[in-house]
C-alpha cells in the first residue's frame, strides 16, 4: 500500500511541473502585459517596473527564476495588488474557498450516498422516480442560475437568509452559497450510487446474505456498500473539479472573500504570478484528490492492492 | 440503431415530451422575432425595466436599459445553441478522427495516443479553456473552438474502444483482403458502425457545452455585448435581481428548461441504444 503510495506520488510531480510549464508559457504568450494601463507609463518608469519584476530577462530566464522561487514555497509578488505577495493573495481567500468547497463535497457525498441507497432500494418506486426525476434538474441547471434564484426565494422574499455577503465565522451567509455549490455532485453521485447499488444488489452473495437472515442495515452496509462505491470513488476527483469551477462563479454571486476571483481576474489583468499561483494552487489539489481516489480504490477493491 | 431502439425510445414518454419541448424552444427562437414587435437593440426609455405583461408592449418585460427581454432571450437562446452546434460539431468530428485512429492502429500507437487522452483529462481543462479566451482576445470563433476542445476527450475514448470491437469483425478482414487502404477501412467501414453510439455521446454533450459557454459569458469570458447569449442575460439579471427578477428569471428559466429537456432527450437515447437504465453520466 505504502510503496504504491510512493509510485503514484511520485507520478504526480511532473505531471504537475507540465501543468506549471505549459501555464506559465501560454500566459506569457498572451498579448498585453501587467503594466498596460489607460495612460501610457513614461517609458524609463516602464524599463524600471521590468527590471524591479525581472520582466526585462529572457523568456527562459524568468522561468527558470520562477520556478526556482517556487521551490523554496515563494509565489512571488502580484503585480496588481501592490504590497502583496501571491501567497498572501491566496493565504487569504483560501480558507473560506476550502470552506465552501469542503462543506460541499462533503454535503453532497453525505446526501447523495443515502439518497442513491433509498432508490436503489426502492426501485421503480414513487420516491425513487421522484428522486431521480430531481436528480436530472439538479445536474442540469448550473449554479449560477440556481444560487440566484435560492437567494430571490430565500433572501428577498421570506428572509430567512442574507442573500450575498460574508462575516467570519458566519454560517448563515455560507448556506445558499454551498447548497448551489453541492447540488450538480449531489445529483450526481446520488445517481451513480443507485446504478451501481442496483447492480450489486442483483449479486449472488447479497441473496445468500438475505438468506442467511442478516437484517437489511448489516447486508447494505457490511456487504453492498463497499463495491458499489467503486464508481461513485472514481467520480471524486472530477466532483472536486465540478466544485472548483462552481466556486469561480459562486463566490462571486455570493461576494464571498474566496480566491475564485483571483483566477478570471487574474488572466484578464495579465497578473502573471497571480494566475500561475492560481494554477498551482487548483492544480495541486486536483492532482492531490486523484491520488486519494487512487488510494480509495486500492482500499475498496483488493485486486489492485495485491495485484502488480 | 436498431428498430428494438426506435421503438424503446418511442416508449419513453418522458423522452418524447422533453424532445418536443426542445423543439418548440428552438421554434420560437428562430420565428419569434417575426412576431414579437421590439427588436433587440432598441431602448425604449418609456419603459425602463417595465414588469413583464402580455398586454403591454414588452411582453416579457424590459432590462435596465429598456431592451426588451423576449427580443433579448431570443437573440440568447439562438447564440447558444449555435454555439453548442459549432462546438458540438468540432469535438464530435475531432472525437472521431482520433479515436478511431488510435482503435484501429491499435498496438503501440493506441497505447500512446491514449495516454495523451489520460495527461489530458487529468488536467484542469476549465483553467485552460480561461487562458484560452484571455490570451487569443475575445475572438469568438476561437470561443468556439475552445469549448468543442472540451468534449472531444471522452468521445475519443468513446470511439476508441468500439473501434477496437469492430476490428476484429470478418467484414473488415474482407475489407483488407480486397485491397482497401487503410484511410478508406476507417472512413467507409469502421465509422459507419460507430454511428450509434458517437449520436448518444454527442447528445450528451450538447448541454455541457451549452452549460459551459453560458458559464463562459456568465464570467464576461464568453459572448461579448451588444451580443447576448443566455449566460450573459443571467449575469445580467442576477444584478437586478432584488429589483426587477424577472431579468434573471426569464432568461435563467429557459436555460435551465432547455439544459433538462436536453439532458433527458440524450438520456433516453442512451437507454435506448445502450439498453441499460439509469446508467453514471
Amino acid at each position: 500500500m505504502v510503496r504504491y503510495f510512493i509510485k503514484r506520488l511520485a507520478g504526480a510531480v511532473p505531471t504537475l511541473l507540465i501543468i506549471i510549464t505549459a501555464a506559465f508559457f501560454l500566459i506569457r504568450g498572451a498579448p498585453g502585459g501587467p503594466f498596460d494601463q489607460e495612460q501610457t507609463l513614461p517609458p524609463e518608469i516602464l524599463a524600471n517596473l521590468q527590471t524591479a519584476y525581472g520582466l526585462d530577462l529572457p523568456i527562459w530566464a524568468q522561468y527558470g527564476r520562477y520556478v526556482g522561487a517556487l521551490a523554496h514555497g515563494d509565489f512571488g509578488p502580484s503585480f496588481k495588488y501592490k504590497d502583496f505577495t501571491v501567497t498572501e493573495l491566496i493565504g487569504q481567500g483560501f480558507p473560506v474557498t476550502l470552506e465552501i468547497g469542503a462543506l460541499a463535497l462533503i454535503l453532497a457525498l453525505g446526501l447523495g450516498l443515502p439518497l442513491g441507497t433509498y432508490a436503489a432500494l426502492h426501485h421503480h418506486s414513487a420516491a425513487d422516480h421522484a428522486a431521480m426525476s430531481l436528480a436530472v434538474v439538479g445536474i442540469a441547471v448550473p449554479s449560477f442560475v440556481v444560487l440566484p434564484f435560492l437567494g430571490l426565494v430565500f433572501g428577498i422574499y421570506l428572509r430567512w437568509l442574507p442573500v450575498a455577503g460574508w462575516e467570519p465565522g458566519s454560517i448563515r451567509h455560507l448556506v445558499l452559497p454551498v447548497i448551489a455549490l453541492c447540488l450538480p455532485p449531489l445529483c450526481i453521485i446520488a445517481r451513480m450510487t443507485r446504478a451501481s447499488m442496483l447492480e450489486v444488489l442483483r449479486s449472488q452473495y447479497i441473496r445468500t446474505a438475505f438468506a442467511k437472515g442478516l437484517p437489511l442495515h448489516i447486508v447494505i452496509l457490511r456487504h453492498a456498500l463497499r463495491p458499489a462505491l467503486v464508481p461513485v470513488a472514481g467520480y471524486l476527483a472530477p466532483a472536486v473539479a465540478s466544485i472548483m469551477t462552481g466556486s469561480l462563479v459562486v463566490e462571486s454571486i455570493a461576494g464571498l472573500p474566496g480566491i475564485g476571483r483571483y483566477l478570471v481576474q487574474g488572466a484578464l489583468n495579465r497578473d502573471y504570478t497571480l494566475v500561475m499561483g492560481m494554477v498551482i494552487i487548483y492544480s495541486a489539489l486536483l492532482i492531490a484528490m486523484g491520488l486519494a481516489v487512487d488510494m480509495l480504490y486500492a482500499w475498496l477493491n483488493p485486486r489492485i492492492r495485491f495485484g502488480r | 440503431m436498431s428498430k428494438g431502439s426506435i421503438h424503446r425510445l418511442r416508449s419513453n414518454p418522458v423522452a418524447a415530451l422533453a424532445f418536443s419541448v426542445i423543439v418548440l424552444l428552438i421554434a420560437i427562437a428562430v420565428i419569434g422575432p417575426w412576431f414579437n414587435p421590439n427588436n433587440i437593440e432598441s431602448l425604449d426609455w418609456a419603459h425602463v425595466a417595465a414588469y413583464p405583461s402580455l398586454t403591454g408592449a414588452h411582453w416579457l418585460g424590459t432590462d435596465r436599459l429598456g431592451r426588451d427581454l423576449f427580443a433579448r432571450t431570443l437573440e440568447g437562446m439562438r447564440v447558444s445553441l449555435a454555439v453548442a452546434c459549432v462546438a458540438g460539431a468540432i469535438s464530435l468530428s475531432l472525437g472521431l478522427a482520433y479515436g478511431a485512429v488510435a482503435g484501429y492502429a491499435g498496438g503501440r500507437w493506441d497505447q500512446l495516443m491514449m495516454r495523451f487522452i489520460e495527461v489530458l483529462s487529468g488536467l484542469p481543462l476549465i483553467f485552460f479553456v480561461i487562458f484560452l479566451t484571455v490570451i487569443f482576445g475575445r475572438s469568438q470563433y476561437l470561443l468556439f473552438l475552445a469549448i468543442g476542445a472540451i468534449g472531444w476527450l471522452t468521445m475519443a475514448r468513446i470511439v476508441r474502444g468500439q473501434t477496437l470491437s469492430i476490428r476484429q469483425r470478418e467484414f473488415i478482414e474482407a475489407a483488407i483482403a480486397s485491397g482497401a487502404g487503410t484511410g478508406r477501412i476507417i472512413l467507409r467501414h469502421v465509422v459507419p458502425n460507430l454511428l450509434g453510439p458517437v449520436i448518444v455521446y454527442a447528445t450528451l454533450t450538447i448541454p455541457q457545452i451549452i452549460l459551459f459557454e453560458s458559464f463562459l459569458s456568465f464570467l464576461g469570458l464568453g459572448i461579448q455585448e451588444p451580443h447576448a447569449s443566455l449566460g450573459t442575460l443571467i449575469a445580467e439579471g442576477a444584478g437586478e435581481m432584488e429589483a426587477a427578477p424577472w431579468i434573471l428569471l426569464v432568461p435563467g428559466g429557459v436555460l435551465a428548461v432547455l439544459l433538462v429537456c436536453l439532458n433527458i432527450v440524450g438520456d433516453g437515447l442512451r437507454d435506448a441504444i445502450v439498453g441499460r437504465e439509469g446508467a453514471a453520466t
